[in-house]
């Protein structure tokens, strides 16, 4: 008698797998990556090589021989990793610095939760804060731009949101400070000092759009969280545009676009729920603003992020979706 | 205007309608036939034949027992060749009535022709003892012992019969056939059915992939304002009675509640035709359409079946290729069971019979949870599977029970969008038994 598989409904698959998930992630970045190596050069190649490569090579070890499991290395994450990793870093920083990123970024914030799915933190963002904080120096010299494309004269070695922050610092006033950084335009488009994943808005942009489009995220956490941006933002620039500077500018520089649509949409760190979501994002916006107006530091991309993945538990216990038959009133 | 649908969740599989279109067929009866006592949701029925018995086609062979039970007529005439125990769809072995077929008698008072019938004799309460002495289940799939539904509280005349024609299921055809070659007929059986409610007003709900059984429904309809065809737009589970009123009322039924809650009473379009003959020409429920279907099947087909008919008849009969075959499904692919032999008889909840490719057959691997929400976003009942899931499996059933997991409709959706591959519906089905049995205890304390 011919036997036949029995199992419980449904017997067919929409397909999706979190192969897929990563690889249209990582797809959506590949414009990106290739304005950095366009931008800067063998130096982005390299370090987006061996921050790949030991992302890699550390969740395979790290699977194999510590947690003594089938390692999933090929499901793409820490490819991802990898990729997010290099973008978040200048394409100046030394070899040994990346691998130790990778380190703690796939040994410390992923695998040591227990792996994919397990981790409350971006891992990229736990090894980009880990390098940024050991390593400062390192983490804030970027390559002169002229070098590569003698289109674009300033920036020297600041990224336009430290040249910023330095001198409302010392007291100059907006209008002065924007004279000493690239236009908008050049801005959005890449043509400004940074790292790999800061450079081109423009294509960071248009690989969300892709994703959006593909359905891997929704336009929930990039809208609040630069929506929210924007207006808080505006506030202090309506009141004082040469105190603060125009929200459009916060909007173009830094880690803005790279967070809104490839740190801050990570699945596994972001709230469940559409409603969450909103206010997850809104939470990075104000809170990237509030360090970078106020903080230490002349990004608060990453941190904001960060913060708010800790808030992801409780955003998912408290806002639960919308129940059939409880809260659509009956016409 | 867009066209209608359900507000929460919702998903669109490839409908893969590959019997789309082809004539309903009758079927040769077998020497042999088995007829299972469980054939509908709630009690099982008595059978009140015994072997050596003489019974002709239609004939009550086993009565209902219980207020949500129903009776059971048999589909053959021939000699009752035994009562026992038989492998069912389910793969458990249930009492069957096994009747070996001779001739094809009928019995007395049953009109077996095709004549269409118009004028309803029966008064409303006489319609609801025919539905309940005809052994009427709903044949959408759940089996749902009809008469129940006509047996409403007084003063609470329902303001709408829904008649549920969407067939969401992928591959399904047999209720889209049914409506293009017996339209007149279903008419007549939802006049049926409104005179027993007393309700003035029905919706027949159809999917937009059907637009040639909206065509003839709506022709057939005519001036008569007061039956609606509404179409709607293509999604899954539209066919779950909760997702169907959503869709053409805007209104939904509170949790635990049923569609009367609402002012609706809703039946499948095939169980409409069930009506229509059991009171106009005193026909039991012994045959109903399904569908033969997948892709290793050579002729996709509706046919005409006998209740009691193996199965694997059916696959013979619309050239299935076994050995490319891995699974084969009761019903559709999402919301049926795959069973464990062909052996299995067609019963009255038989809907369709899907061959799975083999490779197709298995689950893919299961990865951990990536929390990407999407089985929360498809979920059309607004809960969330994946912690549903996590609790259900951790025995957490007072959770379970405050998360709403008895809300749960088992449509599969949340497994079908997971990237992951997690069994989410198997461990909420493990939840669900066990809150249902905890609610059972509490009850007696």
């Amino acid at each position: 008698m011919k036997l036949l598989t029995v199992s419980g409904s449904p017997h067919i698959h929409g397909g999706l797998s979190v192969e897929k998930v990563m690889w249209l992630v990582i797809l959506a970045m590949g414009p990106a990556m290739l304005a950095s190596f366009y931008f800067f050069g063998l130096g982005a190649i390299k370090v987006t090589m061996v921050a790949v490569l030991s992302a890699v090579l550390f969740e395979y070890l790290i699977t194999k021989y510590i947690m003594k499991e089938k390692s999933q290395v090929g499901d793409g994450s820490a490819i991802l990793t990898g990729i997010l990793l290099a973008f978040n870093v200048p394409s100046t920083l030394p070899i040994w610095m990346i691998i130790l990123g990778s380190l703690v970024a796939i040994g410390v914030a992923k695998m040591s939760f227990g792996g994919l799915g397990k981790n409350p933190f971006n891992p990229a963002l736990v090894g980009r804060i880990f390098l940024l904080i050991s390593f400062p120096v390192d983490m804030t010299s970027y390559p002169i731009l002229d070098k590569v494309f003698p289109m674009v004269d300033a920036s020297s070695g600041a990224t336009p949101l430290a040249i910023v922050k330095e001198g409302l610092g010392k007291g100059e006033s907006v209008t002065d400070l924007m004279a000493q950084i690239p236009s908008f335009t050049d801005m959005f488009i890449g043509m400004s000092g940074g790292s790999l994943g800061e450079v081109s808005a423009f294509l960071l942009l248009l690989g969300g759009l892709f994703l959006i489009y593909k359905k891997v995220i929704t336009w929930h956490i990039p809208v609040s969280f630069i929506v929210s941006m924007v207006l808080f933002s505006g506030i202090f620039w309506l009141i004082d545009p040469e105190a603060y500077v125009n929200p459009l500018f916060h909007l173009i520089t830094g880690g803005v676009m790279l967070g809104a649509f490839f740190m801050a949409t990570d699945m596994v760190t972001s709230p469940m729920t559409a409603k969450g979501q909103l206010i997850f994002g809104a939470g990075i916006g104000i809170l990237t603003i509030i360090i970078r107006v106020w903080g230490a530091y002349p990004e608060g991309v990453s941190f904001a992020i960060l913060l708010m993945n800790a808030v992801v538990p409780h955003l998912n216990n408290a806002f639960k979706p919308t129940r059939f038959g409880k809260e659509i009133k009956n016409v | 205007m867009g066209l209608l649908t359900f507000r929460i969740g919702g998903i669109h599989p490839p409908e893969n309608k590959l019997s789309k279109g082809m004539s309903i067929q009758g079927i040769e009866i077998p020497e042999q036939v088995v007829v299972p006592m469980n054939q509908n949701l709630g009690a099982p029925s008595h059978p009140i034949v015994k072997k050596g018995d003489e019974v002709k086609v239609g004939q009550l062979i086993a009565e209902a027992k219980g207020f949500i039970a129903a009776n059971i007529h048999s589909p053959v005439s021939g000699k009752v060749f035994k009562v026992e125990p038989r492998l069912d769809s389910t793969g458990f072995r249930k009492e069957s009535i096994i009747i070996n077929v001779e001739g094809d008698e009928w019995a007395d008072g049953i009109d077996n022709t095709d004549t269409l019938v118009k004028e309803i004799k029966l008064e409303a309460k006489e319609i609801t003892d025919r539905i309940k002495q005809c052994g009427i289940v709903g044949l959408g799939g759940a089996t749902f012992p009809s008469h129940v539904k006509y047996m409403v509280p007084e003063g609470k005349t329902p303001e709408f019969l829904i008649i549920n024609a969407v067939e969401c299921e992928p591959y399904l055809t047999s209720d889209h056939q049914l409506m293009l070659e017996k339209g007149d007929e279903i008419i007549v059986g939802i006049r049926i059915m409104m005179k027993a409610l007393g309700t003035k007003k029905t919706i027949i709900g159809i999917e937009n992939n059907k637009p040639d059984a909206i065509d003839s429904i709506r022709k057939l309809i005519g001036s008569d304002s007061d039956i609606i065809v509404e179409a709607l737009k293509v999604q899954y589970p539209q066919g779950g009675e909760k997702q169907l009123i959503d869709a053409l009322l805007k209104r939904q039924i509170p949790s635990g509640k049923l569609p009367l809650e609402v002012g609706c009473v809703v039946n499948n379009v095939g169980t409409a035709f069930a009506i229509y003959e059991a009171v106009q020409k005193n026909k039991p429920l012994i045959e109903r359409i399904v569908t033969v279907t997948g892709f290793p099947v050579k002729n996709p087909s509706n046919y005409r079946v006998r209740i009691g008919i193996p199965i694997s008849d059916l696959l013979e009969k619309a050239n299935c290729d076994m050995e490319a075959t891995g699974k084969i499904i009761n019903g559709g692919p999402m919301m049926g069971k795959s069973i464990p032999s062909t052996e299995a008889a067609v019963t009255k909840g038989t809907s369709g019979v899907l061959a799975i490719r083999k490779e197709e057959s298995k689950r893919a691997e299961v990865r951990n949870c990536i929390r990407c929400g999407k089985c929360t976003s498809v979920c059309p009942m607004g809960l969330e599977p994946h912690l549903l899931s996590i609790i259900a499996r951790q025995g957490e059933n007072e959770k379970c029970e405050q998360e709403l997991i008895m809300d749960c409709i088992e449509c599969g959706s949340c497994v079908y969008t997971c990237p992951s591959s997690r069994p989410l519906l198997d461990n909420i089905r493990l939840g669900k038994s066990n809150v249902s049995f905890m609610i059972r205890q509490r009850s007696v304390k």
